[in-house]
């Protein structure tokens, strides 16, 4: 029996296994390629949608419509500038409030926090993560904007600084729990030394592990700037751009942001009127969320893996 | 060594090492973290006082009415019926087409895959897909599935926008979700159980079948209901996917017209209603707000729990 694996009439008894075997494992390999080929195909459609309908736009206009006095689609006005501006404002509101609060929940969940009360607290955080940003949207408009922004600065009903809280609210627990990770990833060895030199709890909190983890603290806010730029529902009802915005640097006024302009261009679709190339304005401003995300998300990985290489 | 008897009592050692009078500044320090988590908290507890507050008397006087009633242009009457109904046919597409994609997909980088460059440019790709803003899901939905559709002349007055092509838009959008969740899960299987697997002649699929799959169906889980949960709450794709931000009528539709008809979902039936000047369509908002956090906060919820129950240290 033993000289059978050395016969070449009778494959079967091979090292190889059955013919029908080899066959059936030779499919479901092809067959699970085959998904793993989806997520490139994805990648390759959006590139290429964005790519050439953005190109179609700019051929269809003048260079000098994108400098303009603001952004009004239906009238072919299209001022880079002021997306641009509406997004940066929301997006620097938003980190001024996720920043401190993201920051200082991670420090307490990783450095204070007895485990019992992690075990609550953190669940806590997961939810607020969990709320669909539509609904964020709503509390915008029923209680940061009436409750909060018009009763302490004033401004109108909607606006740039409304948008910016609510994206900050939102970004708080993306913002709490990648800078939590990077904090408990720093090893106790250097915890235990600061405490052996004698220095305070505050001390080795702000002077050791801080800066230790200071490459996963940045990439959290990094990656949180991008998920603001990115964020949609909340600016396209609580920032008041309806349609076209002119150029404002005010967080108390009105404003357009990327996202809110493909929002409101996308809502209309059915009815563009006026400037044909209103429809096709939405893939330029598509492509541009686009590369500033990606360059974001790109820089925020390049940070996150120097945080695991370090110990 | 003899104990030696000492001269200064201990108290007075731990009184000298401790530095004088109380650290303020620690205590400060600690106060402002304490005060930062106590700020979400009570963002959360407003948040979901305010709409239940405002939608929990329409669903009260409402009930089953509200869950079933189309949209109206009169917020007495109007109801989330279509959108409920979109929502689910949704979710019934991205468990259909993204789950099994997303875990074969993970299956063949963590078991399949050699380790070369395409393998390594998958991964990036994936990474980097997971990055991308909800609202440009919604470009290629329109671009493509709607496109797609529209060329075969499918849906109302042949113009593609059918609930086909937002639970196909939302799947391409969970799916590096469910893939990265899934790598991770079958990448925390230890090596030693495939071995034990290959040792006793069993195949590479025979191994991932019947071994990995089974110690990575927990965290597995996890990561499928956690996208379901991201399907059903996002709104921004659907703005573009061809979903009906509206009213439109859908009246005894049976179920094949339904899904070659004009569509909503939960979500753009919320922004529409919030969208609305009037106190009214508000607090219908809220109603609906409150069915639609309960299914998302519940599936988060079941995916932390499933998390913590089955997470284990091989």
């Amino acid at each position: 029996m033993a000289q059978g694996i050395l016969q070449p009439d009778r494959p079967q008894l091979g090292l190889q296994g059955s013919v029908a075997r080899r066959r059936k494992e030779g499919f479901i390999g092809r067959v699970l390629f085959a998904a793993g080929l989806a997520s490139v195909v994805i990648s390759t459609l959006i590139v290429l949608t964005l790519g050439f309908e953005a190109i179609s736009f700019l051929s269809r206009i003048e260079l000098g419509q994108l400098f303009e006095l603001g952004w009004f689609p239906r009238r072919g006005l299209f001022d880079i500038a002021t997306v641009l501006a509406g997004t940066l404002i929301v997006t620097g509101i938003a980190m001024l409030i996720a920043t401190p609060i993201g920051l200082a929940s991670a420090i307490y969940l990783s450095e204070y926090a007895t485990p019992r009360v992690r075990k609550v607290v953190k669940p806590v955080l997961e939810i607020l993560a969990g709320i669909p940003s539509i609904v964020l949207a709503f509390f915008a408009v029923t209680v940061i904007s009436p409750e909060v922004v018009q009763r302490f600065l004033g401004g109108s009903a909607f606006n740039l600084a409304v948008a910016g809280i609510a994206v900050g609210i939102l970004v708080i627990p993306l913002v709490a729990s990648i800078s939590e990770d990077a904090m408990r990833a720093v090893p106790r060895s250097l915890r235990e030394a600061s405490y052996g030199l004698g220095a305070r709890k505050i001390t080795t909190t702000l002077r050791v592990v801080f800066p230790a983890a200071i490459s996963g603290i940045v990439a959290a806010l990094i990656i949180a700037i991008s998920r603001s730029i990115g964020e949609t529902m909340v600016v396209a009802i609580a920032a008041g751009g309806t349609g076209g915005s002119l150029f404002n640097l005010d967080p108390l006024s009105p404003g357009q942001t990327i996202t809110a302009a493909m929002a409101s261009l996308a809502t209309g679709s059915d009815q563009v009127r006026g400037d044909d190339a209103a429809f096709p304005s939405l893939f330029f401003l598509g492509l541009l969320l686009f590369v500033l995300t990606l360059l974001l998300n790109v820089v925020g990985d390049v940070f996150v893996r120097r945080t695991r290489q370090r110990y | 060594m003899t104990t030696q008897a000492t001269s200064v009592p201990a108290a007075v050692v731990r009184r000298s090492l401790r530095s004088a009078g109380t650290d303020w500044r620690g205590v400060i320090f600690q106060g402002l973290l304490i005060l930062s988590l106590v700020f979400s908290l009570s963002v959360l507890v407003v948040l979901l006082a305010d709409v239940f507050s405002r939608g929990w008397p329409v669903l009260a006087a409402r009930g089953m009415d509200f869950a079933t009633a189309p949209a109206a242009s009169n917020a007495a009457v109007s109801g989330a019926g279509q959108g409920i109904m979109g929502s689910v046919l949704i979710g019934v597409i991205v468990a259909i087409v993204a789950f099994p994609l997303g875990i074969a997909t993970a299956i063949y980088l963590e078991e399949y895959a050699a380790d070369n460059k395409l393998t390594r440019f998958i991964t990036v790709n994936i990474r980097n897909l997971a990055g991308v803003p909800s609202i440009v899901f919604g470009l290629l939905g329109l671009a493509v599935f709607v496109g797609a559709l529209k060329a075969l002349e499918i849906g109302p007055g042949g113009n593609g926008r059918i609930v086909l092509a937002g639970g196909l838009t939302m799947a391409t959008l969970v799916l590096p979700i469910v893939i990265i969740t899934a790598s991770e899960a079958i990448r925390a299987v230890p090596g030693a159980i495939r071995e034990a697997g290959y040792g006793v002649g069993a195949s590479r699929w025979q191994v991932v079948r019947q071994l990995i799959l089974p110690s990575a169906a927990p965290g597995i889980l996890t990561g499928v209901v956690l996208s379901l949960s991201r399907a059903l709450g996002e709104t921004a794709p659907l703005i573009l996917a061809g979903a009906v931000l509206g009213t439109y009528s859908s009246g005894n539709q049976d179920f094949v017209e339904q899904l070659s008809g004009s569509y909503t979902a939960l979500p753009m039936v919320i922004f529409n209603w919030t969208r609305q000047p009037s106190d009214d369509f508000r607090d219908i908002a809220a109603a609906a707000i409150i069915i639609l956090l309960g299914v998302t906060l519940a599936a988060n919820a079941l995916a932390i729990y499933l998390r913590n129950r089955y997470e284990r240290a091989w």
